[in-house]
């Protein structure tokens, strides 16, 4: 890998910055793996890299039927958060935030990682109760959070109206200040160089189009690029993985729809932190090339379109003017969606299957960015050691019949 | 936005409906002897294809009268409209 330094800089400028490397090879699939990640996404590119750090698993690769990027990775609003209220989910989205702040450092580049502080906003007596009882949880839990007045939040962020004649006026917010957003597309290109200068094979356009099996054990995939046979498979395929876990006969509880964001025009820093409202129902933040970062609900209907309905924007810029009235001259750039895995307690699952060897990372919703870390780590463990790590063990598939459920609707801050 | 052909009302637009999922998972015959895991499969497992989709949706904002909707996953199409109780078109589902 050619490493980012000061010097490194400097000495490419010289050359006309002719001299970069591309930051992966162009794999072509070998004939067997010791393991094979199904998806490249941040997810799965960041399994792979965790399997090569911290197992020593390296003659494995990541099939990505189209490029890398190009999905629920480079389409998501870059949000980063760990204040999630019951302890299993707490633990593991921390312990991501955690990997998040030593990223940049850990896979030598600039992910922009920016801790600015999330705010979630209350409208009603129910947010309320809610968002306390968070932060104390979160709080209990070593997470750092803070609720905040009305006023406290007109502080924090100064352009939001705080007004008791708003239809729905704001009566106070959670605040993590160590939350944020990083750069999204980068956290995929920085995941998949280091996993490649650690000898991962990253292979794209190359669709997975069955799952081979043996006496109930996984022996490889057929692809649009040939058989590619393995001891182990991991599916990390977001929206998709309902369709691969049917080629194993698996029948998850996922439900798949569209999930819309869109960027205004870009204008001078205005926005200076993360503000999201699950009860008017919009979340955004400003990027470092000035654009407002919008989001909000996810079309009600089952799709893998990768487009959502046009009276769901509609709905989420009125919420956005509701809270900024300033922005309402803005105009809006682009609108584009992806298709989320939507799970009935908005946990994801991370686990075992009733296939002996092969193993899924799916159900992380409207909300998978901010854990992609945390996510790649603690299943890169369960793959090498066929055993979940101890912060997946509770979001497994057998959760749904034991019924041990993970409830973060409220957390989750994206009505589904 | 889709526009749903409600079958007693007509073709009206999405916003007048509310969503309810896979359809034909009927109530179990004799719910005390479904084990853990078949009680499982009825209330949180469900397809979820990447094509062709049976669904139920309600119109909520009209006549409020269930019904189902045969829709392509990606194309949005939607194929077939029928009331509760009727089997899909093409017969078995």
């Amino acid at each position: 890998m050619q490493r980012f330094s000061l010097l490194s800089l400097l000495q490419n400028s010289l050359s006309g910055h002719t001299g970069w490397k591309p930051f992966w090879r162009d794999a072509a699939p070998k004939q067997k793996y010791d393991a094979i990640i199904i998806g490249g996404g941040g997810h799965g590119l960041a399994t792979a890299y965790y399997l090569a750090k911290n197992h020593g698993m390296t003659n494995i690769a990541v099939l990505e039927k189209g490029w890398i990027g190009g999905g629920n990775t480079g389409r998501n609003t870059t949000i980063i958060r760990s204040n999630y209220l019951w302890n299993e989910s707490g633990a593991l989205y921390e312990h991501s935030l955690k990997l998040w702040e030593g990223l940049n450092e850990d896979l030598n580049i600039n992910l922009m990682f920016s801790q600015r502080g999330v705010i979630n906003l209350a409208h009603n007596l129910a947010d309320v109760r809610e968002g306390v009882r968070r932060v104390e949880a979160n709080r209990l839990n070593g997470i750092d959070g803070e609720w905040l007045t009305p006023e406290q939040v007109k502080e924090f962020c100064p352009i939001i109206d705080i007004s008791k004649t708003a239809r729905y006026p704001v009566m106070g917010a959670t605040l993590q200040r160590r939350g944020g957003t990083a750069r999204h597309d980068t956290v995929a290109w920085g995941y998949a160089r280091a996993a490649d200068s650690l000898g991962v094979d990253i292979i794209q356009n190359c669709e997975v189009t069955g799952i081979l099996r043996e006496d109930g054990r996984v022996t490889g995939v057929r692809t649009t690029r040939g058989t590619i046979m393995a001891d182990k498979v991991g599916m990390v395929a977001a929206g998709h993985t309902s369709v691969l876990a049917a080629m194993a006969d698996i029948r998850l509880p996922l439900q798949s729809h569209p999930l819309q964001a869109l960027v205004s025009e870009p204008v001078k820093p205005i926005h200076p932190c993360v503000i999201m409202s699950n009860a008017v129902h919009v979340y955004v933040s400003q990027s470092d090339k000035g654009e407002l970062v919008i989001g909000a609900g996810i079309d009600s209907f089952n799709s893998y379109s990768q487009r959502g309905s046009f009276h769901i924007i509609e709905h989420q810029m009125a919420a956005l003017i509701e809270l900024f009235p300033i922005f309402s001259r803005m105009r809006m750039l682009r609108t584009w969606g992806g298709i989320v895995d939507v799970c009935p307690d908005a946990s994801p699952i991370v686990s075992k299957t009733p296939v002996k060897n092969l193993f899924i990372n799916c159900g992380w919703g409207t909300g998978g960015f901010k854990a992609t870390p945390g996510s790649g780590w603690v299943f890169a463990h369960t793959i090498a050691t066929g055993e979940p790590h101890p912060l997946n063990a509770a979001f497994s598939l057998g959760r749904f019949t034991s019924g041990a459920l993970i409830d973060e609707h409220g957390a989750a801050a994206v009505a589904h | 936005m889709l526009r749903i052909a409600c079958p007693w009302c007509g073709e009206r637009e999405e916003m007048e409906f509310s969503y309810g999922g896979q359809a034909h998972i009927a109530y179990p015959k004799d719910p005390h002897a479904l084990s853990d895991e078949e009680w499982a499969q009825f209330v949180f497992m469900r397809d979820n294809p990447k094509g062709l989709f049976l669904e139920r949706w309600a119109h909520s904002q009209g006549c409020r009268r269930w019904f189902n909707v045969a829709r392509h996953t990606v194309t949005h199409e939607i194929s077939a409209v029928y009331k509760p109780g009727e089997l899909p078109p093409g017969g078995a589902k």
